[in-house]
């Protein structure tokens, strides 16, 4: 792990891997929480951490490299979030052909596989999830569609996400959900936070 | 209440942002220079946090239903002030500071919808006092009468400091003679539905309010400190060219030299295609040293990204969470590109190399 300084009141934490990124979101937050780091932002991503609205972002950077990650112990880590999805995407097919598998390969797949959110964003409450192993990682499409409906299940890259509300987007469409997943009456307002495990499951 | 009349261009309610929920995606928006909605809302006696309007280069009208004081921060506009036609003799209206002259025989019939010029620092909310400054200096005669009919004023000068509307009054807000944005104030602040926490239109998510559209209707809060005393305050000029101080990184090293050199030594203009998510930029590309795809990683205000056709653009309060392409370096301050308008130039001043 390396820190980088980012601004006047930033840092980034470059992780060697999406696991090392994890511990350091959970260490991050968990001393914040105990009063040992004055930040207003934590945000994982796919390789790194940002802690933002840093006020002494040189001496931060001095104590985070002190810490040691004890990996994920926020009772979030244990919740499980199963997402019951209707597999009726229209790019079922593509995945298929890029998996060299068939659709119900695919499905069955999609259903067994314990995700995890990596990290949040393009839109509030749109989870990364990770799980997939790297060789069933699959392009966008080369012309994003102009809308996507709402709980869209998709895969692009080695992930599979969740649209929260209808947008632009370039994933491939494998299912579909009711599940809410951004509620702005709820606390916290996303379905699925970063650690949050998940199934994509059949009603 | 407000009510829309004229929405203008982009009108939206802004606050101080929603921080503290980016590791949601959802991004921090709020009013593009913060501080000069914090000087808007100090100057009706709001605290702080309350919402206001943040008005985009052409102005905008509103009708207040109940007697106000607003003040405007920002950039320097013409303001109006509509008095309604049943208040306009009702000197005595408690809320409308009357005139010491308030009783006193009117000689003249006052000529409806004239347009009085004021000099710039005349009145703010001590119009009692001007009033009598007024009537005192020879020849003013004539324009205190309109003013005290309670007619249509045109005043310069009216942008930092509160100002003082009758129930029902109109407030015109011109376009911005320079830079592009004016922020309004309203004493008890815009009081729409908060959502996590902030009031703030975001123009990326869609949380918060949508912009305003003519003949939208605002609620207003219970105003709760009395106006400052402050007959002006003073609003910064807008600079012909932009000099940001530039911290490099995070990813400064997937640029080469030549890349570093073209940021730090020659001139950007803004692009007409910059809003409240960035302000883009148009000059010399900046060229990768290093080729392939940055994984997704968080952004900070006033990040500078170079996306792939070299173009850098600096990210402004409704940026998204994450992005994919490489930071090269962090504006200090973004708060003047608020008043940055397409084809201002933009120079960057980065640490000795």
């Amino acid at each position: 792990m390396r820190i980088r300084p980012v601004g006047a009141h930033a840092l980034l934490l470059d992780c060697d891997d999406p696991d090392q990124v994890q511990a350091w979101r959970a260490e991050l937050w968990r001393r914040r929480e105990a009063g040992e780091l004055d930040a207003v932002e934590i945000v994982p991503a796919a390789a790194t951490v940002l802690v933002d609205g840093v006020p002494d972002p040189a001496a931060a950077a001095a104590r985070i490299a002190g810490w040691t990650p004890r990996g994920d112990t926020h009772p979030d880590a244990t919740a499980e979030v199963e997402v019951p999805t209707v597999y009726d995407g229209e790019d079922l097919p593509a995945v298929a052909a890029h998996w060299g598998v068939g659709v119900p390969a695919v499905v069955d797949r999609l259903r067994r596989t314990e995700f995890r959110v990596a990290f949040c964003g393009f839109a509030p409450g749109f989870a990364y999830l990770t799980g997939l192993p790297a060789e069933l990682a699959v392009p966008r499409l080369a012309t994003p569609r102009t809308r996507v409906p709402a709980g869209s299940v998709a895969l692009a890259g080695p992930y599979a996400g969740i649209y929260p509300s209808a947008s632009p987007g370039g994933w491939l469409l494998v299912g579909r959900t009711d599940l809410v997943l951004f509620d702005v009456h709820a606390d916290p307002p996303a379905r699925l936070t970063p650690g949050t495990r998940v199934r994509l499951v059949t009603p | 209440m407000i009510e829309v009349l004229r929405a203008g261009a982009l009108t939206t309610v802004q606050d101080q942002g929603r921080p503290g929920y980016a590791h949601l995606g959802v991004p921090r928006s709020g009013a593009l220079d913060p501080a000069a909605l914090r000087l808007a809302n100090r100057l009706v006696g709001n605290p702080a946090t309350a919402a206001g309007l943040e008005i985009t280069l052409t102005g905008c009208a509103l009708r207040f239903t109940r007697a106000v004081t607003v003040a405007l921060t920002g950039a320097e506009a013409d303001v109006r002030i509509e008095r309604p036609p049943a208040r306009a003799t009702a000197l005595a209206a408690p809320t409308d500071p009357a005139p010491p002259t308030a009783g006193r025989p009117v000689e003249r019939p006052p000529t409806a919808g004239r347009t009085v010029e004021r000099r710039p620092g005349d009145g703010g909310e001590r119009l009692r006092e001007a009033a009598a400054q007024v009537e005192r200096r020879p020849g003013n005669g004539d324009e205190l009468l309109r003013w005290a009919a309670g007619q249509v004023e045109r005043r310069f000068g009216d942008v930092g400091r509160p100002l003082s509307l009758p129930a029902g009054a109109v407030l015109r807000v011109g376009p911005a003679r320079a830079g592009l944005r004016t922020w309004l104030a309203v004493a008890g602040g815009i009081a729409v539905e908060p959502v996590l926490g902030s009031r703030a239109t975001d123009t990326l998510s869609g949380l918060g309010p949508p912009p305003l559209r003519d003949g939208d209707r605002l609620p207003l809060g219970p105003a709760v400190g009395p106006p400052a005393p402050v007959d002006l305050t003073v609003t910064p000029p807008v600079p012909a060219e932009l000099r940001l101080p530039l911290r490099l990184g995070p990813r400064h090293d997937w640029f080469g030299d030549t890349a570093l050199d073209l940021l730090l030594r020659t001139a950007y203009a803004i692009s007409p295609l910059s809003n409240r998510v960035g302000a883009r930029l148009v000059g010399a590309a900046l060229p990768r040293a290093v080729a392939g795809e940055l994984p997704s990683e968080g952004l900070v205000l006033g990040a500078v990204q170079v996306p792939p056709d070299g173009q850098p653009l600096i990210f402004l309060a409704d940026h998204p969470t994450t992005g994919g392409y490489p930071v090269v370096g962090v504006v200090d301050d973004v708060t003047p590109l608020a008043q940055a308008r397409p084809g201002t130039t933009v120079t960057f001043h980065g640490p000795q190399r």
